[in-house]
């Protein structure tokens, strides 16, 4: 997906001629309700999609334990949990229960899905910040030098390392990154969140955060912060890659797309420097396809902490998923599933929404 | 794309040098050239490695023993295994140049599935438009929103549950992907029927009384499938990372029906841990390799098509002699 958005958002948006100078503040309210109600659909077709696919192949008690109870063990436990009612009927009282955010309990370990959700969901919501730092860190400042060298050799070589991050999985990445700094030279930790005793610690806390570096923070455990800290870097950089040429790419043609306009040029007749130019006058406009490709990334991001958080052993919802997959827990998959489709959709209309506050043009 | 259209006053250039890949090759110059050459090159060797594995493998993907007796374990590269053995005592060599015919077939099966329905449905929707056409847009803008891994992880539960034989294995993966990659092939292909329903030779197609079905698949489809190959190439590097994924996390083809480079990667994990890096390195740079190569030609054959990307031959310098 990533060079597919890349370069179906390679160009500025079109603006759309509708939204007039004199009706900017109401159209923009009228554009923040429409995306916002967007989302419903959305994540209604997400949720029955999962669903019905999900339950093409059985009730999930059969496949979670299926080997392991007598058939007339099974047929009670089914009928017990209903799912011996017609499909449709299942379907809405699912929808009902996801509606009053209620998920249902895994078959594996009988935990609520809710619970598995947040007791997860931080460790990847932290991951998944801290390899977009390390894009954005790694993209935009080689993405202007590779703009501003354009077709010379240190463009070349920056655009086949895009590229190479497009084409390395996240878990090859994450492997090569383990055997290098994690055995070889021995620098820092090749798996789990923190030691284990920075780890007690932390999860001992009141009311922890379950972001380890927030609450490793907020309680003075500095020895516990550094820890976590090393932890992160692997996985961190290990996804962060992924995205980075991405973002690289995206600056970078975005970059020589405002480099070439006119007011570059009149800026650079009045005497602005060059560097100036690059980081100020092409840079400020070229951001607004770059956040919007920002939000579709979130989508690979999430895929990608899938893959990076079993290579690491980073226990958050990817882990988890890969967990209950193995298990065959199709509850706990459904669940997962569904949340990250909803945090997919969130994310897509705050992202649409900071692109129409940045560019007018962008409302309807 | 410009292998399409006809060269000024209907002279048209020999046909080879209108194939896709050679006009291409033709049009390039200087750095972009050497991209699409280094691109060419490695999808090359990866398409000759799949047809040849067979010749090229020193052993089979499951083979566990020969007249010698059992295969070591954990064997470090050497003379009679170049990459070294797994910990369950396969020869990564040949395991990594079978996994590259798994790959060839998942890839061809997926591309062409998607291709395949991607395209009727981006046609009809766009042509016949109306209630359809709105339910079919929101429909595949939704699933193109969803994390793509995680959507082939759910086709193929529902596909195989999980693990299943060669063909089986290699259909569920090809399927899952499928799945992913048709709302991207029925944007285009819609976008394009939109734009062309509007055309003047539809209309007179339409007085001529030519049936929609025969103005569909004889009038648009022939104009709408233009960029469909750079569509193929960006889409089978992709479908080849999925595939892998799917097989790092366990969904993939049983290692005893065929050699797959994810699944291999997932065993290899345990192995770094503990310095052993042969049994991840070669098949992680055997799908790095693979990409790169597919990735190269479909950017080049994109930057190509569009002449504000395409780099110009720098213009040799003229009346240099004439003035020595």
């Amino acid at each position: 997906m990533a060079i597919m958005t890349d370069l179906a958002e390679a160009e500025s948006p079109q603006p759309t001629p509708v939204a007039t100078a004199t009706k900017a503040g109401g159209s923009f309210v009228r554009y923040l309700v429409t995306r916002f109600l967007l989302i419903f659909p959305t994540i209604f077709i997400l949720v029955t999609l999962v669903f019905f696919l999900m339950r093409v192949t059985g009730d999930p008690i059969t496949a979670a334990l299926g080997g392991r109870l007598t058939p007339d063990q099974l047929a009670e436990r089914i009928a017990a949990a209903g799912y011996d009612r017609p499909v449709l009927v299942q379907y809405f009282e699912y929808l009902g229960q996801v509606f009053t955010g209620n998920f249902g309990r895994t078959l594996t370990d009988n935990r609520a899905v809710t619970e598995v959700l947040a007791t997860y969901g931080a460790a990847t919501a932290e991951l998944a910040f801290n390899s977009l730092v390390i894009a954005l860190l790694i993209g935009i400042p080689f993405g202007l030098l590779s703009a501003k060298l354009r077709d010379r050799w240190p463009d070349a070589i920056l655009r086949v390392f895009a590229i190479l991050c497009y084409a390395t999985p996240v878990f090859f990445a994450g492997l090569l990154l383990k055997l290098i700094f994690g055995v070889w030279l021995g620098w820092l930790p090749i798996a789990g969140r923190a030691g284990i005793n920075a780890e007690l610690a932390l999860t001992s806390l009141e009311q922890p955060s379950g972001i380890f570096l927030l609450d490793a923070l907020r309680s003075g455990n500095m020895a516990a912060a550094s820890d976590v800290i090393q932890h992160a870097i692997l996985p961190a950089v290990a996804l962060g890659l992924l995205t980075a040429g991405v973002f690289l790419r995206l600056v970078r043609t975005n970059v020589i797309g405002t480099l070439g306009r006119d007011y570059v040029e009149a800026g650079r007749s009045r005497g602005v420097s060059e560097y100036r130019l690059l980081t100020k006058h092409a840079y400020r406009p070229a951001l607004i396809p770059i956040i919007t490709v920002m939000g579709l990334q979130i989508a690979l991001l999430l895929g990608g902490a899938v893959l990076t958080e079993t290579t690491f052993e980073w226990k958050g919802l990817g882990f988890m998923l890969a967990e209950y997959l193995t298990a065959r827990d199709f509850v706990a998959v459904q669940g997962i599933v569904v949340l990250l489709a909803v945090i997919v959709a969130v994310t897509n209309f705050i992202v649409d929404i900071i692109a129409a506050l940045i560019d007018p043009r962008v409302r309807f | 794309m410009a292998t399409t259209t006809p060269t000024a006053l209907g002279a048209r250039k020999p046909l080879w040098t209108r194939l896709p890949i050679v006009s291409h090759y033709r049009m390039s110059a200087g750095l972009q050239r050497g991209m699409l050459v280094a691109g060419l090159v490695l999808s090359a060797v990866f398409l000759l490695t799949a047809l040849l594995a067979p010749v090229l493998a020193p052993f089979g993907f499951s083979q566990l023993s020969d007249a010698q007796g059992n295969f070591p374990t954990q064997e470090p590269p050497g003379d009679k295994f170049l990459w070294g053995t797994t910990v369950s005592g396969f020869d990564v060599y040949s395991r990594t140049l079978w996994g590259a015919q798994t790959a060839v077939a998942v890839i061809v099966v997926a591309v062409v599935f998607s291709i395949f329905l991607g395209v009727i449905l981006g046609l009809i929707s766009g042509y016949i438009g109306g209630w359809l056409d709105r339910v079919l847009v929101v429909l595949a803008d939704a699933i193109y929103a969803f994390p793509s891994l995680l959507l082939a992880i759910v086709m193929s539960i529902v596909i195989s549950q999980g693990q299943s034989s060669l063909w089986g294995g290699i259909m569920a993966a090809a399927i899952s992907i499928t799945v992913v990659f048709i709302p991207q092939y029925f944007r285009v292909i819609r976008a394009e029927t939109v734009r062309l329903k509007a055309e003047p030779f539809v209309e007179s197609a339409k007085v001529v009384g030519a049936s929609n079905v025969r103005i569909m698949a004889k009038h648009i489809f022939r104009n709408a499938t233009r960029s469909l190959p750079l569509i193929f190439t960006l889409n089978a590097s992709e479908a080849l990372l999925t595939l892998a994924g799917l097989g790092f996390l366990g969904f993939g083809i049983e290692p005893t029906k065929a050699a797959e480079w994810g699944f291999d990667l997932n065993r290899a994990l345990s192995d770094a841990s503990s310095g052993i890096w042969w049994t991840g390195v070669f098949p992680g740079a055997a799908i790095v390799l693979t990409v790169l190569g597919l990735t190269l030609v479909g950017e080049s054959m994109n930057d190509l098509a569009d002449p504000r990307l395409r780099m110009r031959r720098k213009a040799k310098r003229r009346g240099g002699k004439a003035t020595a």
